[in-house]
């Protein structure tokens, strides 16, 4: 029983401005979807607070270890299109642009792709379109420090929490490099994205509102990944709708992550980062966060199918 | 308590199912008592629902056979911190409501600023608490068809909820007044962000009117 039909995206807070002499990165081209993100929001979900933070948890922990930073210091997540922005202050920034694969320039000139690049100060870091994959990281010595909102710097989409969505001419501080020495990895093995998505499901909690048919069409069935899939949900298409045996409306209960929630067209949803805390449509079963990183990297169309875990 | 069901939610997570949201609030009261007592082995959140509780980032996995066997006291109506919150009772709805109880607009008010609420769950909006305390031929339907934009403050009625929108979003509740201060709602830089969490009891009382 949710008070409206969709949740209403609000502007969060106003991003902190550089002011200061420190460096900074300005927003030369923000792209489809570009946000700050780092590990996410946890211990608020029973105030209704989405637990956001990076979608491929592991691109967010590998970026941030090639510059240098703590795993979950604040880096971009850029969405198909990648970004571009221009560094700022007074010495050059360590930077690394991972993820989702793409075309990575320093000033134009090409730059190397998953690994450290040193960006001097006024010059633009490009991140272009993804040519595979789909969320892009880009990690900066120091981290982006805007001003942290229940202790996570996180851009939350569902409820507007955290910094808002980058627009071109935004600035966002960077704070201070943990160390002046270079990391000690400088080419390290990225994933690359899945041509199909396997996600292992364990079965429930409401498992048992399907019919027995619908729980073997599941873990049979071909789905793909739909378009209309975004930071709350990796929606899917093109596959069989699941029958339910149950039938009304499931007192709204707790969600969790990766939990694979099925709306009443029947085809299932899988909550991912910005996913809402409590829910009244039935769990099917749940994909262990692990495989939730692959999950960010699918593009529209990419083949789903879920496997028993 | 009807028995106690312990259902897994993934790797990593219980959904703890209970036979009404009465016991669901008193088996959330005693998950905190016991988390406060350092009786609670680590759990990342404790998220109550309507007939559930959810333990999210359970590590100790034999906690579903020691829950099953706890002996839960009832709910105790004067626990928890009680806040009271100043609405105006003049919402858009407050004529289908009177209909909807069989009673007369000014009673609308008159009963639910006398009823003591309790804060059962939150969702839908960081600081939207789904609201318990009203007898069930109380209940009230959604809207057959929702508002495009509800006012934040509004206080709202759906099944068998109160509810007070701490800002402007869609919504198909029936309203049948306002909050004039909303922003105390929700405010992340306070301790705690939420002014009506799980657990709180609450009371509207009848503000005139000032705008």
């Amino acid at each position: 029983m949710s008070p409206a039909l969709e949740g209403a995206g609000s502007a969060g807070p106003a991003v902190e401005g550089a002011g200061s002499a420190g460096p900074a990165l300005e927003v030369v081209r923000a792209g489809a979807l570009t946000t700050v993100q780092d590990a996410g929001r946890t211990g608020w979900a029973h105030l209704g607070v989405p637990r956001a933070g990076a979608l491929d948890g592991p691109a967010l922990r590998l970026a941030n270890r090639l510059v240098g930073n703590a795993p979950d210091a604040a880096v971009l997540e850029t969405t198909a299109t990648g970004c571009a922005v221009r560094v700022t202050g007074a010495r050059p920034v360590l930077a690394v642009v991972g993820g989702a694969g793409c075309r990575v320039t320093v000033d134009g000139r090409p730059a190397a792709w998953g690994a450290p690049v040193r960006v001097p100060p006024g010059a633009v870091l490009e991140a272009g379109p993804a040519v595979q994959g789909l969320r892009g990281y880009l990690a900066f010595a120091g981290g982006l420090v805007p001003e942290p909102v229940l202790g996570s710097r996180s851009a939350d989409l569902l409820s507007g929490l955290g910094p808002p969505v980058l627009r071109e001419g935004d600035v966002l501080p960077l704070g201070p490099a943990l160390s002046s020495l270079a990391p000690h990895a400088d080419t390290v093995p990225w994933p690359g994205a899945p041509a199909e998505l396997v996600l292992p499901l364990h079965p429930g909690p409401r498992d048992g509102w399907f019919t027995e048919r619908a729980l073997r069409t599941l873990a049979s069935a071909a789905y793909r990944v739909s378009e209309r899939s975004n930071r709350v949900g990796l929606r899917t298409e093109g596959g069989p709708a699941l029958e339910r045996a149950v039938e009304g409306e499931l007192p709204s209960e707790g969600m969790v992550l990766g939990a694979v929630q099925v709306p009443p067209d029947g085809l299932p949803v899988v909550f991912l980062n910005d996913h809402p805390t409590t829910g009244g449509y039935p769990v099917v079963g749940v994909v262990a966060e692990a495989a939730l990183a692959r999950a960010a990297q699918a593009v529209p169309g990419t083949p789903v199918r879920f496997v028993r875990a | 308590m009807s028995g106690i069901r312990v259902l897994e939610a993934g790797p990593r997570a219980l959904l703890v199912e209970l036979g009404s949201g009465e016991e669901a609030e008193a088996f959330h009261a005693e998950l905190l008592r016991r988390r406060a007592a350092g009786e609670l082995p680590a759990v990342r959140e404790i998220v109550p629902g309507a007939r559930t509780v959810l333990l999210d980032g359970v590590e100790d996995r034999a906690l579903a056979a020691r829950m099953a066997s706890w002996t839960v006291p009832p709910l105790s109506r004067s626990a928890g911190e009680a806040v009271e919150i100043p609405v105006v009772y003049d919402g858009p709805d407050l004529a289908d409501v009177a209909d909807a109880w069989g009673v007369a607009v000014d009673e609308v008010p008159r009963i639910h600023a006398r009823t003591e609420f309790r804060v059962a769950f939150c969702g839908f909006a960081p600081g939207f608490g789904y609201l318990t305390g009203l007898p069930g031929h109380l209940n009230v339907p959604r809207r057959a068809t929702p508002r495009t934009r509800v006012p934040a403050g509004a206080l709202a009625l759906a099944g068998p909820y109160t509810g007070v929108y701490p800002r402007p979003s869609p919504g198909g509740w029936q309203l049948i007044g306002r909050m004039p201060a909303p922003e105390t709602l929700w405010d992340p830089a306070r301790e705690p962000a939420a002014l009506l969490g799980p657990g709180a009891r609450v009371r509207f009382v009848a503000a005139e009117a000032t705008r």
